[in-house]
């Protein structure tokens, strides 16, 4: 694909930047939507996304980029290998290797056994062997998974992905397989709502959800052709260029995911969370506990030590406003509704 | 010089462009085919080195052709999975000419899109995973009539968007550039600088014309560039930038910059206010180049725009349901898996290569035996092993609203409509259900709304009503039965839900005369009934009438008294109708 364009040098789109970073410190809080406008940078900013995470350490050889330190998310094989008393007579130490954190992207003309991962045809025409080539789910592992203009994925891969986001496991069962792998990923999908509806099961799955607009002043309009122009007229002095910010960049990722465990959630900022959500009539717990780990992340990013009003402020748009109940004869969208409601909380 | 020779004028100047770099200055070419279209893509090939890779794309290629996959004769031969390259990847480095850009289907041109965006291609099909470099130049040929138009996904990433419907074939002229001028550019072309105040004028000329997407600028940008290159300059000079501005930008114009009152097509009155206050801006800043450029880009847009925009509305409206009117489906091919069959692999039915490899394997001792003569590892498969992939697709409901907008009781009926629809959509999309609307008024049915899911399409479609005139009933009937074939040509199951008093006063001819128009809605009526399209009558009258009763008596229609409906109850009662309630 070629470089991409730094994140760092994508002028606006705070709001998507921001989730994206949420979700590259807290995989937890369920993946990224970023719906709105043609040709505002969506895409632009999940593909550069992929070059500013910071490598990860992986064992070495493992199809699902097993992490060497945490056996509990470790795949059958690592398990197997690094267990004491297992096959290997001694608890050897599992090789590791610094590798990118994958972004991995899933087209849209994809067919399940490339999703699921599936039979391995060649083997199997070759040799005769029955085993089981992984699929993208497991090249996921660990990281992201990116499905561009998501509101036209089928049905079908819809669900499955559904299924494995919420388990963080990959069960398959198909062509005489019988094959369970870790898979941890942050789903993050793109789309513009014109070409049709996303599903809200899909929809509720997803953590934070931002709209992306095209920015509306002259001025930044034209910096952002300028810097799209320069990055096409010589990409490498661009990247180069930008080497410094996002190195930043990665730099307080990298300090929010030490820093995070330690920053404090208030009683006091607990209530706030679950006043604003039963103001706005939430369905079930996942708002509010999205709300308080995407706050925590947005904290942990700011480098404070404990979630304040600014955070929640700054994150109840896209943790909630695509949890609300739809009444499609309001026009005033659902921001506005998070908006309202969080001026009212904050007020009193 | 005549509108035409003016128009074929530039077109030179856009296949010039394109035969320098394809890749950034592809064309959307709307034209029927014919002489001129033909004339202005002989004069591209010229152009073009000869070496140039130009390929095809049909509206209807398959995934398999477009994306590749598993090459089923190479891997039978070999015993081993062989892959076939598709379509975007054999286009690499060349040109792809997709004709009938029209009716490419919305999954083909999500992988279009796809490509040209990251100058790749993903495969993730049949087993294999590749990416394969797949950078090429798109001349996408639309032959719309009216109310066919490309996908704006894709028309968003087309650079020159041409119009070549006012040539004549007495306008055409040679190329004004030959193949050493091109090559000439070619080689210029990494060097030419684009000031800050070239990107600045173009941006700021796109704003004041409307366009949202940044794309535009950008692609007026790289094209300004090109337009520099081929004319032997090393700086991008006004010339170009105005070249850009006329191809890239006046063709995508949503509102003339001065006509800012009675700008009715505009649906966005807040951006409106904005690129008006910028335009502001850039008057007291360094305002001269600006203004040079949106001269030359205005003097590119057709005089009529708000009237073509009006037009394009309605045509955009039609197009989703008229593009697919030719693929009628047998038997779904996209859906759910729902394990394989035995069965003939003709064409579009999809094989499931590890069911029939699977079928295979047990045979194959014996049918080397049998065989002797083939002492290679070939798999030998027969006909019998061949397995079809069944799909399984939930035929989603259409309901298609169809409307009485005559005389000022029916807007307010109308409105109704517009809630029940948005209610409908809110609450069906998790079926897969769509929803369109049909109004009818003056002289004729008008598509308000063509069917679809997207809330966000319908608000925005149904933002302006018309009202008023007589009652053309006949017409909407057989608006209606039209659509719900071509609904139902498509897998759907179209329900229509009239809404009328029954008192016809318009026949198709568009002329007046109760006794008549109440005749021929009479017959549509029938033909509707001999169709089995369900259908809801809602009789809006204040008091339920006999002739709306005998008009869902003669099309076979549930028959509703709805007086005093709102848009609750209206869209209640239409599910209960439909039998979904």
């Amino acid at each position: 694909m070629g470089i991409a364009f730094p994140f760092s040098a994508i002028v606006g789109q705070d709001e998507m930047k921001l989730a994206l970073m949420i979700a590259a410190v807290d995989p937890k809080v369920g993946g990224v939507l970023a719906f709105g406008d043609r040709g505002a940078g969506k895409s632009t900013a999940v593909r550069a996304l992929a070059a500013l995470l910071p490598p990860m350490s992986a064992v070495v050889g493992c199809p699902y980029q097993c992490d060497p330190a945490d056996a509990a998310a470790q795949c059958a094989a690592c398990r197997a290998r690094s267990k004491p008393g297992g096959k290997a007579k001694k608890p050897a130490a599992l090789k590791a290797h610094q590798v990118p954190v994958p972004v991995i992207d899933l087209p849209l003309g994809a067919t399940e056994d490339r999703v699921v991962g599936a039979l391995d045809l060649e083997r199997a025409l070759a040799h005769g062997e029955k085993s089981f080539e992984p699929g993208l789910l497991a090249r996921a592992n660990r990281g992201f998974l990116y499905i561009d203009e998501v509101n036209l994925l089928e049905d079908h891969l819809v669900d499955l992905l559904l299924d494995v986001a919420a388990s963080g496991e990959n069960v398959v069962e198909r062509d005489g397989l019988s094959i369970r792998h870790p898979a941890r990923i942050v789903l993050v999908g793109t789309g513009n709502p014109e070409e049709g509806e996303l599903r809200p099961q899909l929809l509720d799955r997803f953590g934070l959800s931002v709209e992306v607009k095209t920015p509306g002043d002259l001025p930044t309009r034209i910096e952002v052709i300028k810097r799209r122009d320069a990055f096409e007229t010589d990409q490498a002095a661009f990247v180069a260029h930008w080497d410094k910010e996002e190195a930043k960049h990665r730099k307080r990722i990298l300090a929010a995911r030490e820093h995070i465990g330690s920053v404090k959630v208030a009683d006091r900022e607990l209530e706030k969370t679950a006043r604003l959500c039963m103001a706005l009539g939430t369905d079930g717990l996942r708002g509010e506990l999205t709300l308080m780990r995407a706050a925590r992340a947005a904290a942990a990013l700011d480098g404070a030590k404990a979630v304040d009003d600014s955070h929640l402020k700054t994150v109840a748009p896209m943790a909630l406003q695509h949890r609300l109940r739809r009444n499609p004869l309001d026009d005033s969208g659902s921001s506005v509704r998070v908006e309202r409601a969080l001026n009212e909380l904050f007020a009193s | 010089m005549s509108d035409g020779a003016t128009i074929w004028a530039d077109s030179m100047i856009a296949a010039a462009l394109a035969a320098i770099d394809p890749v950034v200055a592809s064309v959307l070419l709307r034209a029927g085919a014919g002489p001129v279209r033909e004339h202005w893509l002989d004069l591209v090939r010229e152009l073009m080195p000869a070496s140039t890779v130009i390929r095809k794309l049909p509206p209807s290629i398959s995934d398999d052709r477009l994306l590749g996959g598993l090459d089923l004769a190479a891997t039978l031969q070999s015993g081993c999975p062989v892959l076939q390259h598709g379509l975007l990847a054999e286009a690499d480095g060349g040109v792809l000419i997709a004709v009938m850009a029209e009716r490419i289907a919305p999954s083909t041109i999500a992988h279009l899109t796809a490509a040209l965006d990251t100058g790749t291609v993903s495969i993730e099909r049949d087993g294999m995973s590749l990416r394969v470099p797949s950078r090429f130049g798109l001349i996408a040929l639309d032959e719309g009539i009216g109310d066919e138009r490309v996908s704006p996904a894709l028309a968003d990433r087309l650079a020159c968007h041409l119009d070549l419907g006012t040539v004549a074939r007495a306008d055409l002229g040679e190329s004004l550039f030959k193949s050493s001028d091109i090559a000439a550019a070619r080689a210029l072309l990494p060097q030419i600088r684009l000031s800050d105040d070239a990107i600045a004028a173009l941006t700021t000329t796109a704003c004041a014309l409307g366009i949202d997407s940044l794309r535009a600028p950008l692609l007026a940008c790289r094209v300004a560039r090109i337009a520099a290159a081929l004319d032997g300059e090393t700086d991008v000079a006004e010339p170009h930038i105005a070249c850009a501005a006329r191809l890239v930008l006046a063709p995508r114009a949503t509102r003339l910059p001065a006509m800012e009152d009675d700008n009715e097509s505009n649906e966005a009155p807040e951006s409106q206010n904005e690129s008006a206050e910028s335009e502001q801006d850039d008057r007291s800043n360094d305002g001269p180049l600006e203004d040079r450029v949106l001269d030359a880009a205005q003097a590119a847009i057709p005089a009529d725009l708000l009237k073509r925009l009006q037009d394009e509305r309605a045509m955009r409206m039609r197009s989703s349901s008229a593009s697919k009117q030719g693929t009628a489906q047998k038997a779904p091919k996209r859906g759910r898996p729902i394990g394989s069959r035995r069965g003939e692999w003709r064409a579009g039915a999809r094989l499931n290569v590890l069911e029939t490899l699977r079928a295979a394997a047990p045979w194959q001792p014996l049918r080397r035996r049998t065989q002797r003569s083939d002492k290679s590892g070939r798999l030998i498969v027969h006909k019998d092993d061949i397995r079809i992939t069944r799909f399984k697709q939930r035929s989603g409901t259409t309901t298609i609203f169809v409307v009485d907008a005559s005389g000022s009781s029916a807007l307010q009926r109308l409105a109704e409509v517009k809630g029940a629809v948005e209610l409908l959509l809110a609450e069906c999309y998790i079926r897969r259900d769509e929803v369109a609307l049909i109004a009818f008024r003056g002289k004729s049915a008008e598509l308000l709304l063509p069917p679809t899911r997207s809330l966000t399409r319908a608000k925005r479609s149904l933002a302006a009503l018309p009202g008023g005139g007589g009652t053309p009933l006949s017409a909407a009937i057989f608006a209606a039965t039209e659509l719900a074939l071509a609904v139902k040509a498509k897998g759907q199951a179209p329900t229509i839900v009239l809404m009328t008093d029954g008192r016809a006063n318009v026949a198709r001819d568009g002329v007046g005369g109760r006794g008549e128009a109440e005749a021929e809605a009479l017959v549509a009526a029938r033909q509707l009934a001999l169709t089995g399209i369900p259908v809801v009558l809602v009789d809006s009258s204040p008091r339920p009438q006999d002739k709306a009763a005998q008009l869902a008596g003669a099309m076979q229609a549930r028959y509703v008294a709805l007086p005093h409906a709102d848009a609750a109850r209206l869209s209640q009662a239409v599910m209960a109708q439909a039998g979904r309630g």
